[in-house]
């Protein structure tokens, strides 16, 4: 408890005082508070709450605030908020607090629901499409309650700043109660039909089912991710000093990508080509790729088929689409004199002049066996003065605006230096330092 | 041969640039004074593809080899080197050599007797079978349908509410691409609105007039109305018709009972009922379709299934029934939702499951495409291996750790600074096959997959009685693989070499079960 600084501390007792106000009335109710209700709602959510990864609570809530007063609302909650599984410590705080939270929530919603709108406690036929608006408004208000009482501790405990607090994670909170909003109705119609709460609770197990393939789908998605890194990790096997150059490629290159408005399932395509788009290298043999010293003609043919051969590799991926095309084509040049085809300006997929930046941008902020990392301005200097001639002007421009925006993280470690004699660079010398411009470290998603 | 013109430099002599874009180019190899077009006339021919126009085919890979070899990048071709896999030096003992003589004909003709094929007699009932399913469901929906047109439809705006919401569910269902054999068709909505209306007994405190056969009539109509323009697997049909016979007619007892709290564990328990013969009628289909093999794990694989979306479409069912019967039709529209959504992210799921499968596979293929592996090879072996997996009666989780397995079990070689001849890594001493094989397992752990079918990359070079069975039946089809692909050796004779090591190698059940695959003709086409 004492970790905590002295505002959440405020905060949270703030909060817990203000439900144990709102759930007095039924301590004082006596007869007249529908225990029955009450308790099979709250055993359900206690129950919802130790399953695992099936959160019920959202659901039984709305089903609980649209069936009860908010005094019996706040109480189903505090149950399953007392039993549910804490990662970190201090625990009781943790869950006095979210039974504070969701009591709070849970009153709020019921209000809105019942004194607020006006529907009906015990929902008839008659009454089914109007009572869906007020429905679906207490599952939004129970959402938005709950996600401005987690803002406020994050800021108070966690130094957040507000927008990270509150802006961010409020949509993904509210699209859920869209939907449970009329679920929770459905039970509450069910529960004073003739059948009664066993058919009420009938409506919660689909939900509970979905919730389960959505975070199975999770865990998938992740194991997804480990693949790809295995993919990359196998061109690390062939080719040890390019490590971690793929995986930046990949992130230079959705950040590119979002200056330029691109999102949702090209985004994550864009994201896998630029993490696979050397992935052809595996094809080219390791003496080759490895060797020390210039080049042959014959052996720099062999290197640049390596796209060609990336992209016979991911030929089967289906959801990669048209950024398949970026692997085969991020050696392009936009006038014309780049490989494999040769192919000019605008002949050349869009996806494929993104990574061709990101690629070039992080080939010269890390050190390679040829030339030693250049910080992020030279670097940013050298792709706009080739801008026109090699790359696109828009992505070296939105590259420009992207790291302006939330810098870069470039090569953390450098990786012992190769015995490569011959420097092709006429821009030595350039003294490898801490990047100047921007470079905040990527923060990777809210956390 | 590539070269750069010296205006080139000009525009850019930006090292960095030409580092970036060409991260393997030392100016120095660059004769000076060629000529950008000189340099690719000379370069053209011989890169794959270079012929094709590049504008209008751009991100399309031009008709060219599947898989460019470049001279020096090609490795050593796949020499008639014999059947390398089984080196004289570990021959072994003599006293199988007869018995696999003896064997290894019979097993392989393709007219050998009944009893001789054990996937034989069974293949040809189970086909059969499939027939009949579809003679029954057909019979059942002519029936179903002729009676209905006889008595007219009754309550035809429940019929229409329901129909619309099975066929809604049937246009939102799609098949993931790319998937699989392993992929199940779902589609909760129509699935849990098919058995609602079945169980349908009464609608807003009115009984419902409908009978079985106005069930199976709208919903054969509503889900053919759904699935216009993508006509339905005949067998997915053939289910969902039997299924709402069956509901319905098992309902009929129950039709017109009070309303109680205990009416629900009724409904419940029918709908068990019916999912169990569902089950068991959807085992025998996959049986048919996949070509003989123990009834067993088939039936287990689909019961497993059950739990999961299986019970969220139950209990959606349950629920349609019992909301419309306490609320009227309006509880339709407000209960599809929470279906639909586990309908959506049902797909999700499976949409990423199939995106894992492609992106292993690709893994798989880059061991071929950089030369170290035979074309194909990865594929040919996961198949059969699933089926071998199959035939000695492997679960369904099994069988995934053996596909996986089978398509990643090369990744070790790409260590190897010049690939094997042919990839077989057979003719290796042990040790070094080890240490391939310990490396391919170090990247497979990477790729996030069970532990399981790390245990089996990392044991493939094992001698069999050290490896789980998984293991065992990668290490023998991959064996059989190399083997049977060598024009020196041939499948008969492959065979044959795989049962002569069955004292050390390859475990004598595999190496059976691999031969009773090939008799059937291979492994059956995945998926319908």
């Amino acid at each position: 408890m004492w970790a905590l600084p002295a505002a959440a501390r405020a905060y949270i007792a703030c909060a817990v005082l203000a439900a144990a106000v709102c759930a007095a009335p039924v301590v004082r109710g006596g007869p007249a508070v529908p225990w029955g209700e009450v308790v099979l709602l709250a055993a359900v959510c206690a129950a919802g709450e130790r399953l695992p990864r099936r959160p019920l609570t959202l659901p039984v809530l709305i089903a609980a605030a649209v069936l009860l007063p908010p005094a019996s609302a706040a109480v189903v909650a505090v149950p399953g908020a007392l039993v549910r599984p804490v990662g970190r410590r201090p625990a009781w705080v943790r869950r006095l607090w979210h039974a504070a939270r969701s009591s709070l929530a849970a009153a709020a919603a019921s209000y809105v629901y019942g004194p607020g709108l006006g529907a009906p406690r015990a929902p008839d036929a008659a009454c089914l499409p109007a009572a869906l608006l007020p429905a679906v408004a207490a599952g939004l208000v129970l959402a938005l309650v709950g996600a401005v009482l987690d803002g406020g501790v994050l800021v108070t405990a966690e130094g957040r700043s507000a927008r990270t607090a509150w802006r961010a994670p409020m949509p993904a909170a509210l699209a859920p109660a869209l939907v449970h909003g009329p679920t929770g109705l459905m039970t509450a119609l069910l529960w004073h039909s003739p059948y009664g709460p066993p058919a009420a609770l009938l409506v919660l197990l689909p939900v509970s089912v979905s919730s389960w393939v959505q975070d199975r789908c999770r865990r998938e998605r992740a194991a997804h991710q480990a693949t790809v890194r295995a993919l990359v990790q196998a061109v690390d096997l062939k080719d040890r000093y390019t490590r971690g150059h793929s995986e930046r490629v990949g992130r230079a290159s959705v950040l590119i990508a979002r200056e330029l408005g691109i999102g949702g399932e090209r985004l994550e395509a864009l994201r896998f080509a630029g993490t696979l788009h050397d992935l052809g290298k595996l094809a080219v043999p390791t003496g080759v790729l490895r060797k020390d010293g210039p080049l042959t003609p014959e052996e720099r043919r062999i290197i640049e088929l390596h796209p060609e051969y990336g992209h016979e590799m991911v030929r089967g991926i289906g959801f990669l689409d048209e950024a398949r095309a970026a692997i085969l084509h991020h050696h392009e040049r936009l006038d014309g004199t780049g490989y494999p085809y040769g192919l000019a300006g605008r002949q050349i997929p869009e996806f494929a002049r993104v990574v061709a930046v990101a690629d070039a941008f992080d080939a010269m902020t890390s050190t390679r066996s040829y030339s030693r990392a250049r910080p992020v301005p030279v670097a940013l200097a050298e792709l706009d003065r080739c801008s026109g001639s090699h790359f696109d002007p828009r992505m070296v421009a939105a590259l420009v605006r992207a790291l302006d925006r939330h810098g870069w993280q470039p090569e953390a470690v450098i990786p012992s230096s190769r015995n490569v004699p011959v420097d092709h660079c006429s821009v030595p010398g350039a003294p490898v330092g801490p990047p100047a411009a921007g470079d905040r470290t990527d923060r990777g998603g809210p956390g | 041969m590539r070269t750069r013109p010296p205006q080139d430099l000009t525009c850019c002599d930006a090292p960095a640039c030409r580092a970036a874009a060409d991260p393997s180019a030392p100016p120095g190899d660059a004769p000076p004074g060629a000529c950008p077009a000189a340099s690719t006339a000379q370069a053209g021919p011989e890169r794959p593809g270079a012929e094709a126009p590049p504008g209008p085919s751009r991100g399309v890979r031009p008709p060219g080899p599947q898989a460019p070899q470049a001279p020096t990048a090609a490795p050593a071709p796949w020499p008639g080197a014999g059947c390398g896999l089984l080196r004289p030096g570990r021959a072994l003992p003599p006293r199988h050599a007869p018995d696999a003589d003896e064997r290894a004909p019979r097993e392989a003709a393709p007219d050998a007797p009944e009893w001789a094929r054990p996937g034989g007699p069974g293949r040809a009932r189970a086909g059969g079978l499939a027939r009949g399913v579809h003679v029954v469901a057909g019979l059942t929906a002519v029936l179903a349908l002729a009676w209905t047109a006889w008595r007219g439809v009754a309550q035809p705006h429940v019929a229409l509410a329901y129909g619309v919401l099975i066929a809604l569910g049937e246009a939102a269902r799609r098949t993931p691409r790319g998937a699989g054999a392993g992929a199940r068709e779902t589609a909760p909505v129509g699935s849990a609105g098919t058995l609602a209306y079945a169980l349908l007994g009464e609608v807003g405190g009115e009984p419902a007039s409908h009978g079985a056969a106005q069930v199976v009539a709208v919903v054969l109509g509503a889900t053919l109305a759904g699935a216009v323009g993508r006509p339905p697997a005949l067998d997915r049909l053939a289910r969902r018709v039997l299924n709402a016979a069956f509901a319905a007619v098992c309902f009929q007892p129950l039709h017109g009972c009070a309303p109680s709290p205990s009416y629900p564990l009724l409904l419940l328990l029918l709908l068990a009922l019916t999912a169990l013969c569902d089950a068991v009628l959807a085992a025998a289909l996959t049986r048919s379709r996949t070509g003989g093999g123990p009834y067993g794990p088939l039936l287990r694989e689909e019961l497993r299934a059950l739990p999961g979306v299986g019970s969220a479409i139950g209990a959606g069912g349950v629920v349609m029934a019992l909301a419309v019967a306490a609320a009227g039709l309006w509880a339709l529209p407000v209960f599809c939702l929470p279906l639909l959504v586990t309908q959506l992210s049902v797909h999700r799921y499976e949409a990423v499951c199939a995106t894992r499968r492609q992106t292993i596979a690709s893994l798989a293929r880059a061991t071929e495409i950089a030369g170290y592996t035979r074309p194909g090879h990865a594929r040919r072996v996961a198949t059969l291996g699933r089926a071998v997996g199959r035939e000695l009666g492997l679960s369904g989780a099994d069988l995934t750790v053996v596909e996986h397995a089978a398509l990643m079990h090369d990744i070790g070689q790409l260590s190897l600074p010049v690939p094997v001849p042919a990839g077989a890594t057979e003719p290796l001493p042990p040790e070094e096959r080890r240490r391939i094989a310990l490396l391919g397992g170090a990247v497979v752990r990477r790729t996030g997959v069970s532990p399981d079918v790390v245990l089996v990359v990392e044991r493939q070079a094992d001698p069999y009685r050290d490896q789980p069975l998984t293991a065992r039946i990668v290490r023998t089809v991959n064996a059989y693989d190399d083997l049977a692909g060598d024009p020196a050796c041939g499948p008969l004779r492959a065979l044959e070499r795989l049962r002569l090591a069955t004292a050390h190698d390859h475990e004598p059940r595999v190496v059976e079960a691999l031969a009773a695959v090939l008799a059937r003709g291979g492994p059956a086409p995945s998926g319908p």
